[in-house]
């Protein structure tokens, strides 16, 4: 069994994540927020299991569904707010939108790709780099279910596969893309099948389970370190809310989102420390509230952080 | 086209040899993997003995490895794409299309991920792709084409077009060297035809210079790319009959050497613009509309574009010498402007 502190830190972390996305989800809903933004309730075992597994060196590309990451690796919950809402604060000082621009090298992060599938042949120009300079180093990517229907994914499992590259490929399978569900995406939701194909070493994990994605993340990550090649994991979960905050998701059945809701990543991962021992539930509900007054600590700076100045608009054009 | 025969050499004779416009890129990719590790190249069929279509990487991966000479699959999109994300941890690779006329297949990794990235995050794409451009060679739509207006489009990149070997040597010297993603558009039916004399070892030409090949007082003529030689033809035989022209050649397309333009453009007052991508929108269109706003005081005449046919490139000789200016072309265009 993992080291207790471990799994208590794995609850702490989606704690934070949860947390954040509460707070984002009220205040863009209540018009405290600017533009749109991008809900990561269901995803929070994936974003931070996987974060939790990748070492210190190791790069990301992870999606706008991967706060749990942004956060895991340093990235703090100010300078997102402060992305979000536009402020000279945020990684992308202004330029690009809510979720999208958090790169921070510094940090192992490259700022979210919006053509998803283009997050795959960067990450692995990531990997060929370590690769071709011998540096025991891992890139992370993360793509979504709709994200392995374009042919990139296709493009990329198959070099990765040539040149034993050291790729995790991350798919979050939550089941729609957009208001399109999985069966109407393609007819083989088995996406390991696809990679296994391509010659890439494919694994599948219960994408709520925030330990059996760590551990499995974890030993992908590693055996991609040691020159086993690239693997793909698929990580079944369930997109909790729309697509984006603007989007009800009328068009996904309520019964599902109940089924799935029994299997929240929180409430699975609290309800097992507990029955194991491991935490109390007092004590995690006081890593709750840190969470909660972590980030209203957070808003309350990047909504008094300054905004970019428009004659800075050209800046950065170029390197 | 055979030697250089159109009256002008861009480096002393005396610091250098006469070599290939191909060769002058082969030299350059080279000298650049030699003076920096992290320069690497890669691309469909550049590796091994075979060297590419055009041949251009032969003998790299005897020299430098397979390694930093990377065959890969038919793969567009995702090897540009991996050429990004290699940038962005530092190393510097230059990417081969086999032609241009492919570029569009990778255009997505390259107007919305390398291009904006900087601007977005501050994360630098250090890469340079290739791309063989250009026709005349009775190759047909899908490899003769001359893409670099959409690139000319995208904030975020720089585009070159050399037209002699000095500076196929030079520019993608400094291609290799900035810190941005650059496109470097290679002239094809230049590869073997034009000799030049290219200065041995370090030899850098900055970008964003224009660079003027001739002056004559009574017209100029802006270009780039292998139309620089069909333009120094026409210049000649004008001169004959006593009409001066101004040969300017762009060199890079994006950032424009705006001075240079409009000081061309002020200087004789008539202005002829002529590029082989297709007239409509072209890179000529943004040139024109520069010398329309600022130097309108000083114009005599219309300014005068002259591109390829808002067709796609025809194979047939009869139509692909219809679709393209040539010198022919641009002397009786000449003419007609100097008359105004």
């Amino acid at each position: 069994m993992l080291d207790a502190r471990l799994r208590t830190d794995m609850y702490a972390w989606m704690s934070l994540t949860r947390a954040f996305d509460d707070q984002m989800v009220a205040m863009w809903k209540s018009g405290r927020g600017l533009g749109g933004t991008f809900s990561q309730r269901g995803h929070e075992a994936i974003s931070v299991g996987v974060g939790m597994a990748m070492g210190p060196d190791d790069v990301a590309t992870p999606m706008h569904r991967d706060l749990g990451t942004y956060l895991v690796r340093g990235m703090t919950p100010e300078r997102i707010f402060g992305n979000l809402l536009g402020r000279a604060t945020g990684p992308s000082q202004g330029r690009d939108a809510n979720l999208h621009g958090l790169g921070d090298l510094s940090l192992g992060i490259i700022g979210f790709i919006s053509h998803i599938p283009q997050a795959l042949p960067t990450a692995l120009g990531v990997a060929m780099t370590f690769r071709h300079r011998l540096e025991p180093r891992v890139a992370v990517t993360f793509i979504g279910d709709g994200g392995t229907t374009a042919g990139a994914f296709h493009e990329v499992l198959n070099m990765a596969a040539v040149w034993a590259a050291p790729l995790v490929v991350v798919v979050e399978n939550n089941q729609y893309a957009y208001s399109t569900p999985l069966n109407q995406q393609m007819a083989s939701a088995d996406i390991v099948a696809k990679a296994e194909a391509h010659g890439v070493l494919g694994t599948r994990v219960d994408g709520n389970d925030v330990e059996a994605v760590y551990l499995a993340a974890r030993d992908s990550i590693e055996r991609a370190r040691a020159g086993g090649g690239p693997v793909l994991i698929q990580a079944d979960t369930m997109r909790m809310l729309g697509h984006a905050i603007h989007d009800g998701a009328e068009y996904v059945p309520e019964g599902l989102l109940a089924d799935w809701e029994q299997r929240d990543p929180l409430r699975l991962t609290r309800n097992r420390l507990v029955e194991q021992r491991t935490a109390t539930p007092e004590a995690l509900d006081s890593l709750d509230r840190a969470a909660a007054s972590r980030i209203q600590q957070a808003v309350a700076a990047a909504e008094a952080a300054p905004f970019p100045d428009g004659d800075s608009l050209t800046d950065g054009v170029y390197a | 086209m055979t030697g250089n025969n159109f009256g002008f050499t861009d480096a002393p004779a005396s610091s250098g040899r006469e070599i290939t416009y191909l060769e002058a890129i082969a030299e350059s990719i080279a000298h650049e993997m030699e003076r920096d590790p992290n320069v690497l190249v890669l691309g469909e069929d550049v590796g091994g003995d075979f060297g590419g279509a055009f041949k251009v990487t032969k003998g790299l991966a005897a020299r430098f490895g397979d390694d930093r000479v990377l065959n890969t699959p038919i793969a567009e999109l995702s090897f540009t794409g991996m050429a990004t994300g290699m940038a962005l941890m530092g190393l510097r690779p230059i990417v081969e299309m086999q032609f241009a006329d492919f570029i569009s297949t990778a255009f997505d990794s390259i107007v919305q991920f390398a291009a904006s990235t900087h601007y977005r995050w501050g994360g630098r794409v250090p890469w340079v792709v290739r791309a063989p451009s250009d026709g005349g060679i009775r190759s047909g739509p899908y490899h003769s084409q001359n893409p670099e207006a959409w690139f000319v489009h995208t904030p975020g990149l720089k585009v070159v077009a050399p037209a002699t070997p000095a500076d196929a040597k030079g520019l993608l010297a400094a291609a290799v060297r900035d810190d941005n993603p650059v496109i470097y558009f290679e002239a094809k039916p230049l590869y073997r035809s034009i000799r030049g004399h290219v200065p041995d070892g370090e030899h850098v030409v900055p970008l964003g210079e224009a660079s003027i090949r001739r002056t004559g007082a009574d017209l100029t003529i802006i270009t780039y790319g292998s139309m620089v030689h069909e333009s120094m033809a026409a210049a000649g035989a004008l001169e004959s009959d006593g009409i001066g022209a101004t040969v300017v050649d762009l060199r890079t397309l994006k950032p424009l050497d705006t001075d240079t333009i409009l000081d061309a453009a002020a200087a004789t007052g008539k202005v002829i613009v002529v590029h082989a991508a297709n007239r409509l929108a072209g890179v000529g269109a943004e040139v024109a509309a520069l010398i329309a706003e600022h130097a309108f005081e000083s114009l005599d005449g219309p300014v005068v574009r002259l591109g390829g046919a808002d067709t796609p490139v025809p194979f047939s000789p009869p139509l692909e010498d219809a679709y393209r200016p040539n010198a022919a072309r641009i002397e009786s265009a000449a003419r007609r402007l100097a008359e105004w």
